[in-house]
């Protein structure tokens, strides 16, 4: 009688652990079934929210307009113009590449300096000052006709200024 | 219990009684033991709760009228700006307050055996207190909170593996746009709320159970044993004073200084010099110097992982209630406090002198920028626990102490330099 209860009790313990097991790896698959429910949810909202470019060439005015050595806001395609002083040009992106702040041309210094950590870049996009890591971001330039058009959805990061970059008139 | 307490007052106290302990040592009573900053953190996070609700009654969590909904709060809405000065004031003041908690709990040795797990929590809340600063800026959609969002995900984006993920993940999407501003409107009214709260719970009685306020060993058998006294009423009226001074403070504060409000978010101009609130700083100040991968991911997982695992290492905790453990500690931390700041504020400057030299265009930033700081911030760390170990014949505790100190000073003195000498373009300023 006394061995067959405590070979009972061995078994219901052991049942037990089991059955515990069990819940534990249900909870588990639970968990990992709410997580990718929320992670889904919050994914499609990505992917709805991918932006919608309506217009993505840009017109920028007639190539006159442009002297060497001169930076151009163009607000409508949130990028510079940059005409080099061998005339050339090169659409830069406004936004700086070390933390996405907005960053102005200071005409007086003759650089872009970002206004949130100090970086600076010369007239090309280079970096002057860290702590921004690499060149502001560019934008095709064509010339049709005379007037510089910009594709503003082909955003092209580099690590250095080369003049192949720049559209020649 | 006396037959002539009313139930209700019973009851009260009773579940006042599952925070504290029934009897508290006598010696625990003195303010300048603890100095109530727990509980002025209480106090702060219950005027947060209550004058957050109000708000969220006028708030409208969208990019169109977030920005409208504040003016109108502040201008239309009867107490509306007093109430909006409140929430700003306690958030603030609370973050000094949490930091001030953590330098008490460290120079009191009070995360050592017992109180590990309470440590561990206790920087949750500290991050997450953070996180509900941070998020709570954003709301009102003006160029403070635009330019946070737009600099704080654009970090996340420095993390080596899936950081585009998340950052796509907090912004909603590709852009700042939208839904962004309902992410962040989410974590600061129910996640960060609820999550803090349960935690707190934790933090309580985990205190509770470790017996309490941390209490000076008493070895000697001779020594005046032990005196214990009620907590009710004695250790709850001296809280209710520290607590009601400190209302009292908050509202006369909030009725003189008003919250800032800057101009509506312009996301084709970044305010100059743009800046982070004052708790911030010190952590944009590194942003300055160092490469982005390192001062956006590598320094905090360092500074973090150290701190989770500082409570493990054996013997890191000072005797427990006796500040900075004994008078040469008091010494040791007045020492490294004034040579931490003065280092800190050299190389802030040398650092400037270089920047401003032009002298690391063509080079390697990830090496000279991070890699190579942070190789001597290790030896310059490690070669100090030395020299107070094996050179000057401290102990693991006091060496311990002194490192938590003196990179608080350096995050302190970066934070000073942030708040008062930083001009446009973030360049150096003198006053």
């Amino acid at each position: 009688m006394m061995e067959n209860l405590n070979s009972e009790t061995t078994s219901n313990y052991d049942r037990r652990r089991f059955l515990n097991r069990i819940w534990a790896f249900f909870g588990v698959v639970a968990a990992v079934e709410f997580g990718w429910l929320g992670l889904s949810f919050m994914n499609s909202r990505k992917e709805r929210n991918q932006p919608v470019k309506t217009e993505s060439i840009i017109a920028a005015g007639p190539i006159e307009r442009f002297a060497p050595g001169t930076v151009t806001a163009v607000p409508s395609g949130q990028f510079y113009l940059a005409c080099l002083t061998d005339g050339s040009l090169l659409a830069l992106s406004r936004t700086c590449t070390h933390l996405g702040c907005s960053v102005p041309w200071d005409e007086e210094k003759n650089k872009f300096i970002c206004p949130c950590h100090g970086s600076t870049f010369n007239l090309t996009g280079e970096v002057l000052t860290a702590p921004a890591p690499r060149p502001l971001d560019i934008y095709p330039v064509r010339i049709e006709n005379g007037i510089i058009k910009v594709d503003t959805s082909a955003l092209q990061k580099r690590d250095r200024f080369e003049p192949s970059q720049a559209t020649r008139i | 219990m006396t037959p002539d307490h009313p139930k209700s007052r019973r009851s009260f106290s009773d579940f006042l009684l599952h925070l504290h302990p029934r009897t508290i040592p006598e010696e625990n009573l003195r303010l300048t033991l603890s100095w109530g900053l727990g509980g002025m953190a209480v106090m702060l996070v219950c005027l947060l709760f209550l004058t957050g609700i109000l708000l969220l009654l006028t708030y409208q969590p969208s990019t169109g009228s977030a920005y409208a909904s504040i003016v109108t709060l502040t201008r239309e809405v009867r107490f509306g700006l007093w109430i909006r000065n409140i929430h700003h004031w306690s958030a603030n003041l609370l973050v000094v307050i949490a930091m001030l908690h953590l330098l008490r709990i460290v120079l009191t040795g009070a995360f050592g055996q017992g109180r590990r797990l309470n440590w561990i929590i206790g920087l949750f809340l500290l991050f997450l207190l953070l996180s509900a600063n941070f998020t709570g800026y954003l709301l009102p959609w003006d160029q403070l909170a635009y330019w946070a969002v737009t600099i704080c995900t654009s970090m996340l984006g420095y993390i080596p593996v899936g950081g585009l993920w998340l950052q796509e993940l907090f912004r909603g999407g590709a852009e700042i746009g939208p839904a962004t501003l309902s992410n962040f409107c989410v974590l600061h009214v129910a996640f960060i709320p609820a999550t803090l709260f349960v935690l707190l719970l934790w933090h309580f009685w985990l205190v509770r159970r470790a017996g309490g306020l941390v209490q000076v060993e008493h070895d000697n058998p001779d020594d005046v044993p032990v005196q214990r006294v009620p907590t009710v009423p004695n250790l709850i009226v001296r809280e209710a004073a520290v607590g009601l001074v400190l209302v009292a403070f908050i509202l006369i504060l909030a009725i003189v200084w008003d919250a800032p409000l800057m101009e509506q978010a312009n996301p084709g101009m970044s305010p100059n010099p743009a800046k982070a609130p004052w708790y911030f700083l010190g952590f944009q100040e590194l942003l300055l110097h160092l490469h982005p991968v390192f001062a956006s991911f590598l320094w905090p997982l360092l500074g973090v992982a150290a701190l989770l695992w500082v409570p493990f290492w054996q013997d890191s905790a000072l005797p427990t209630g006796v500040w900075f453990g004994s008078n040469s500690g008091r010494r040791l931390v007045i020492w490294t406090a004034t040579v931490g700041a003065l280092t800190t504020l050299a190389i802030i400057l040398a650092d400037n002198l270089l920047l401003q030299s032009n002298a690391a265009v063509a080079v390697d930033t990830l090496v000279t920028r991070g890699l190579l700081p942070t190789a001597l911030l290790i030896a310059l760390l490690v070669g100090f626990y030395f020299l107070l170990v094996k050179g000057l014949k401290y102990t693991r505790a006091e060496a311990v102490m002194a490192g938590i100190v003196l990179v608080l000073v350096a995050l302190a003195v970066c934070t000073i330099i942030g708040v008062w000498f930083r001009g446009a373009e973030m360049h150096l300023v003198w006053l």
